[in-house]
């Protein structure tokens, strides 16, 4: 069947409609109301379509697209796990999803305790003091978390505190969350897997330091074995530690940020906590503080006083970050998975999680290059091909999968390795499911000495093959009256 | 066992085994120890029908209300196939698209949703989303100040709150000063701008503003670009369908929340903003960018384009931090558009104007509320009352009514959307004679 490949303006044709709203019950009639200099001028192409085209528009649309319904996603560093149905179906139910934000506290108790319960949940479970779930992403909290950095330091006079270390190693967002939050950035050579470097990190670190931005587990899937003489270091010099909460999921069960001194964190409830990627958004990224910084976490928090939920403004707080309160149906999902899994398999995840990333990565240190021996968490980065001599790419290597019907891993991330796949299995795939990718890497990596030239121009299955990014970057299209 | 983990005890041992430790422990050895495995304090997990239970008494505790209230959430209708699509896994489920073979329908869904946010705004170029409104006007501030090199932006008065909330916080931390333009009979001073242009990156000015009333900002365009500065338009994109698009009032840049194009209210969130501008500074903006292209084949395709502005790359010095948008609720804002079209779009803006006005004049005959502006409004207007407005809300509250908001100790906003019906207006307006008798 030839893929279906029509834009919705496409299908668009005077006159059709796809909604009628009725009559009209009042005399007041906007067309002779509108004064000229308020009238807009420029017609609209916005399609005249009917309900069956939209539908059938959009189904056919959607598949073109690969979710997790449809096949194995062990994407790294971005935790891509199975999104229950249920929790949709519990963001859905009407007297949860029609409240307006503006309502009344009083007429809105369900929703602040949804709020609440869910800050204490995620202060229980990462050591953390108090939450606030009004950041609309992981970049977003990140952000946040710098701000009450910025203002911890402000308020103690600290105001010569203008730098922040991330390592070499850290995610994209972390130095650009920095630079908007107004820092200084000091990179800090990483070892060769991935930690800190204890020796950099002492040359680094000056009175002006504000803090430093890590992830634990790090980008490579290493523990931080030494992160209590990097929390010494820090605190020596008052500085605070941020962490990037992108990998917590390695550590549910098992360790707690707070416990091994972080003081300010963010979360990607759409990772650990399973709410749905949705193409990329909407995310939510609740930023936790320890105790000394409760006061300047973003406005308003829900707190509970006598049995009744009341919106309060922190005393020392960066201001609002978000128009309301975050991505509230989001914030449903990751309360209902909570609650769903309880005390019992919240101790699990990490356990299953790292199960399956060593399993993989024993399963294939023979075919795939593993810079770093020894035990992952969460997810496992091997450097391309042992055998490189063919030419094969980890970009083919990608790309092939894609005719197998599995999702690649991330490829090129971290930059440490030239050739990096890093591959995250989660919890909650089956040794079966993981077998059978084990399978197909093994295949590709035969398929290098074989056949590489059919690799090098995969995939030959998917809807489009090998896209010309270099040219839509050149002479950009993009709008429909741009074609 | 547990339902969403598929691992047996003889899967385990022998995975445990290829490995080569002997428990799921020995995974966890290179954490110190006196970081040990915390035993958390918190309930056992609820079944589906415990859960199910436990989301009925939340819902209890919160009151669905008939809906007179707006202030940048609207409670517009929501046509029924657009949960439909937009639940299908295949949406939901996906990733970002960085592999574009194989999240062509998210692709295509953002570059339709990009056609469509430039066509209302008649803007150049838009992006693929950002978090919400709010949001979207302080990377709109960014995009300004990094343009002009000037760290300084002007706001009217006539903003919504919370808008000039967010965009203070983002400005504080970038030490980017914010100055206020004062308002007169509810729309920005011209006057007090006038003199206020000079050094500044631009302007930020909204239309609806925050009291209803459609703003003409051509005149303010004119001052803020003679003296080299943005101008900055936060539009509710409901209303572009009819009034003059931001770049007919001469905007470099439009920005705003697209929750009135049918997303559900959900407390807030999940919403959307959007940010759109013109090609000169197109290399400025935030976020993702889909664009079109050819694949090996000669076939057309979509890709996320412009790619080095982003933090994945540039990473200090990328445009912004944003390494993700609400991509859903795009593709929400898409189908609505769609569904309603270039007719359906109108119509709604036909019944915002009939049921608000409707409104208004019913009030009005009470005896108990007079006008404030003589502006041009479509759904959303301030009256003058002499009740006591906070009681009037708690009286309301009880009847299953939510009352306009509270402007000042005398003036409340209502928003009466294409949803009320005439029997809910009369209603309302009955609830509140008998308020005051």
């Amino acid at each position: 069947m030839t893929p279906y490949d029509k834009l919705i303006f496409e299908l668009s044709k005077e006159q059709r409609i796809g909604a009628s709203l009725g009559p009209i019950s009042s005399e007041f009639i906007l067309d002779n109301s509108i004064p000229l200099s308020l009238k807009r001028q420029k017609e609209t192409y916005l399609p005249e379509v009917s309900e069956l085209d939209v539908v059938r528009h959009y189904s056919n649309v959607s598949r073109k697209n690969f979710g997790i319904e449809t096949g194995f996603y062990p994407l790294g560093s971005c935790t891509m796990k199975y999104n229950p149905k249920i929790n949709e179906e519990m963001s859905d139910i009407p007297g949860i999803k029609n409240i307006h934000p503006l309502q009344p506290v009083s007429s809105a108790q369900g929703s602040l305790q949804i709020y609440y319960e869910t800050a204490q949940m995620l202060s229980e479970l990462s050591g953390m003091h108090t939450f606030s779930l009004n950041p609309y992403a992981g970049a977003q909290g990140e952000l946040a978390g710098l701000m009450i950095m910025k203002a911890y330091h402000h308020k103690k006079g600290n105001k010569h505190k203008t730098k922040v270390i991330v390592p070499d190693s850290a995610h994209g967002t972390n130095p650009a969350s920095a630079t908007v939050a107004g820092f200084e950035i000091v990179e800090v050579k990483s070892n060769k897997d991935g930690t800190v470097n204890i020796k950099s990190l002492k040359e680094a670190i000056s009175d002006d330091i504000a803090g430093i931005m890590l992830t634990n587990p790090n980008t490579l899937g290493i523990f931080e074995k030494d992160i209590l003489k990097v929390k010494r270091l820090i605190h020596q010099v008052d500085g605070l530690l941020y962490y990037d909460g992108a990998n917590l999921n390695a550590l549910l069960g098992y360790a707690r940020p707070g416990d091994m001194g972080f003081d300010i964190i963010h979360i990607n409830l759409h990772k650990t906590f399973s709410t749905p990627h949705g193409g990329g958004g909407p995310g939510s990224g609740p930023v936790g503080v320890c105790k000394k910084l409760k006061d300047f976490l973003p406005s308003p928090l829900v707190e509970k006083k006598r049995n009744q939920f009341a919106l309060v403004n922190p005393k020392d707080s960066i201001g609002h970050v978000s128009s309301f309160y975050g991505n509230f149906s989001v914030i449903i999902k990751a309360y209902s998975y909570m609650m769903t899994l309880g005390k019992e398999n919240l101790s699990k995840v990490g356990a299953l999680s790292v199960l399956n990333a060593n399993y993989i990565k024993e399963s294939l240190k023979n075919y795939y290059h593993l810079p770093i021996k020894g035990l992952c968490k969460h997810e496992v980065v091997f450097d391309g091909l042992i055998d490189k001599s063919s030419g094969v790419t980890t970009l083919d290597v990608a790309k092939r999968m894609l005719d197998f019907g599995v999702h690649p891993p991330t490829i090129y991330f971290p930059l440490v390795f030239h050739q990096s796949l890093m591959i995250e299995p989660v919890e909650n795939e089956s040794k079966e499911t993981l077998d059978h990718f084990i399978g197909i890497m093994k295949d590709i990596a035969l398929e290098a000495k074989t056949n590489p030239d059919y690799l090098k121009s995969a995939p030959h299955t998917t809807v489009v093959r090998r896209l010309d990014e270099v040219q839509a970057a050149r002479k950009p299209i993009v709008k429909y009256t741009d074609l | 066992m547990f339902k969403y983990f598929p691992h047996t005890d003889k899967d385990i041992q022998e995975m445990l085994d290829k490995i080569g430790v002997n428990t799921l422990d020995d995974l966890f050895l290179d954490i110190p120890k006196q970081l040990k495995r915390p035993d958390y304090k918190l309930d056992r997990g609820l079944s589906e029908i415990e859960l199910r239970n436990h989301f009925s008494g939340l819902a209890k505790k919160n009151k669905e209300l008939v809906i007179f209230r707006g202030a940048g959430a609207y409670d517009h209708y929501i046509p029924s196939i657009i949960p439909h699509i937009v639940r299908r896994e295949e949406f939901l489920t996906a990733y970002t698209p960085y592999q574009p073979e194989i999240a062509q329908g998210t692709l295509q869904y953002i570059f339709e949703f990009q056609s469509m946010i430039t066509d209302l705004t008649g803007m150049d170029v838009t992006n693929a989303s950002m978090y919400d409104g709010s949001t979207a006007a302080a990377e709109a501030m960014f995009m300004a100040t990094s343009q002009t090199k000037k760290p300084r932006i002007l706001i009217s008065n006539t903003v919504f709150p919370h808008v000039i909330e967010v965009i203070k916080t983002y400005a504080l931390y970038r030490n980017i000063e914010v100055v206020m333009v004062s308002e007169k009979d509810g729309l920005t001073d011209l006057m007090d701008l006038s003199t206020k242009t000079l050094d500044f990156a631009g302007f930020i000015g909204q239309t609806p503003n925050k009291y209803g009333l459609v703003e003409d900002f051509t005149e303010a365009s004119e001052l803020v670009k003679k003296d080299n500065g943005i101008m900055i338009v936060y539009a509710d994109p409901q209303v572009l369908r009819v009034i003059k698009s931001p770049r007919e009032m001469g905007a470099d840049i439009a920005c705003g929340d697209a929750q009135s194009l049918g997303v559900p209210l959900s407390f807030g969130g999940a919403y959307l903003g959007y940010l759109a501008t013109t090609d000169k500074l197109l290399r400025k903006m935030p976020g993702r960018i889909c664009g079109i292209t050819k694949d090996v084949d000669g076939k057309r395709g979509f890709v996320l384009t412009l790619q080095a502005r982003e933090q994945h790359i540039r990473r200090e010095k990328a445009n912004s931090n944003i390494c993700s948008n609400q991509s859903l609720m795009a593709l929400w804002v898409t189908v609505y558009l769609s569904i309603m079209g270039k007719q359906g779009l109108k119509e709604v803006n036909d019944h915002c104007f009939a049921n608000s006005h409707y409104l208004e004049s019913e009030l009005i005959k009470t005896g108990l509320f007079s006008k404030v502006h003589e502006g041009f409004y479509i759904k959303e207007f301030v009256l003058k009352t002499s009740l006591d407005i906070d009681k009037l809300e708690s009286y309301l509250l009880k009847k299953g009514y939510l009352s306009g908001l509270k402007m000042d100790e005398d003036k409340i906003a209502f928003s009466v959307t294409e949803k009320r019906t005439k029997e809910e207006i009369d209603t309302f307006v009955s609830l509140i004679r008998g308020f005051k008798a």
